[in-house]
């Protein structure tokens, strides 16, 4: 047996996302690579030697040392806000990985992928969606992203530069921004018919985000035709 | 994976069950023996709080497994009745 190891993490930078979420890359020595829909632990010691371990998604297709993580500070919570504004840069950690082998995009998937993200639920999809941009052989891939409003968007930079075989559709569910013709609403089997009807009989669709949203939006597709044993889903609580 | 506690899923199971198990265990397919729904074991619904989690068939919450850690040990429980296998971890 050989458990998977925790390793020494160095924080290399911290950059916002919102107001509240933050990319954070650390230097992982050893790091044996991962897939796109992967996680991490992360565990902090105390002084005094308590311990507090989370997980989070990696953000970032492999690329050697390098892992990126996505942080959303919660109010009140032990881990994530001294993650998302305290930890020095070149302080250390320890993380555990790569964790999951089952919300996992493989490379070289011609199907039809549907990614269907809820708030801080984009982290692992926009890795799977960053590797489809770096593959030389794809297949359609699709992304349902849906925010509360502009000020929660993550990852601009990366919808701003659309890549081919790659949709993208912004869903607001409080503020819509000017010509948002959709308006502010919560996910509806509108919204994700003609994604449920694109993905096929081959096609696999990834559900991430808050408990709730990922429950009703699982329950939207299978209602709209999709298999369920064709939705994998990863709730974040 | 945040810091609230509502219900979660196996994926979160990944990191702690690396500790006793030396294949990656989400991927594993189980079905459940209360309401023969079936899949793998990342769709099961996982709640906490640390240090005891309790993994519940998505469909009728029949318990798939318990694990609880301590320092040096992990107890896991197969299924919902009792008798826990008590790991090494350290």
């Amino acid at each position: 047996m050989r458990p998977v190891p925790w390793r020494p993490a160095r924080l290399l930078a911290r950059s916002p996302q919102t107001p509240t979420a933050r990319t954070l890359v650390f230097s992982v020595p050893g790091w044996p690579g991962h897939l796109p829909g992967q996680h991490v632990d992360v565990r902090l010691t105390a002084a005094d030697g308590y311990r507090a371990v989370r997980s989070y998604s990696l953000a970032a297709p492999a690329d050697g040392e390098r892992v990126e993580l996505g942080v959303q500070s919660v109010p009140g919570g032990e881990v994530s806000p001294y993650l998302a504004d305290v930890l020095p840069v070149d302080a250390l950690v320890e993380v555990r990985g790569p964790l999951g082998n089952w919300f996992v995009l493989r490379p070289g998937t011609l199907a039809p992928v549907l990614l269907v993200a809820g708030g801080a639920g984009v982290v692992p999809l926009v890795s799977m969606v960053r590797a489809h941009r770096a593959a030389a052989l794809r297949g359609p891939l699709r992304l349902l992203y849906s925010v509360r409003g502009p000020d929660d968007l993550w990852y601009r930079e990366q919808w701003a530069d659309r890549h081919a075989d790659f949709d993208l559709a912004l869903l607001y569910t409080r503020v819509a921004p000017p010509g948002d013709r959709r308006g502010p609403e919560r996910i509806t089997a509108r919204d994700l018919a003609a994604a449920a009807a694109a993905l096929g009989p081959d096609g696999t669709a990834y559900v991430c985000g808050p408990t709730g949203f990922v429950e009703s939006a699982a329950d939207l597709l299978t209602g709209l035709g999709v298999d369920p044993a064709t939705v994998r889903t990863e709730r974040f609580g | 994976m945040a810091d609230t506690a509502a219900h979660l899923d196996g994926n979160s199971l990944a990191g702690p069950l690396s500790e006793i198990l030396a294949v990656e265990p989400t991927a594993a397919w189980w079905r459940c023996p209360e309401c023969a729904r079936s899949g793998p074991l990342a769709e099961l619904h996982v709640y906490g709080p640390e240090p005891g989690l309790t993994a519940r068939c998505p469909g009728c919450a029949y318990i798939a497994l318990r694990l609880v850690r301590e320092d040096g040990y992990a107890w896991l429980t197969m299924g919902s009745a009792a008798g826990a296998f008590r790991f090494p971890t350290a």
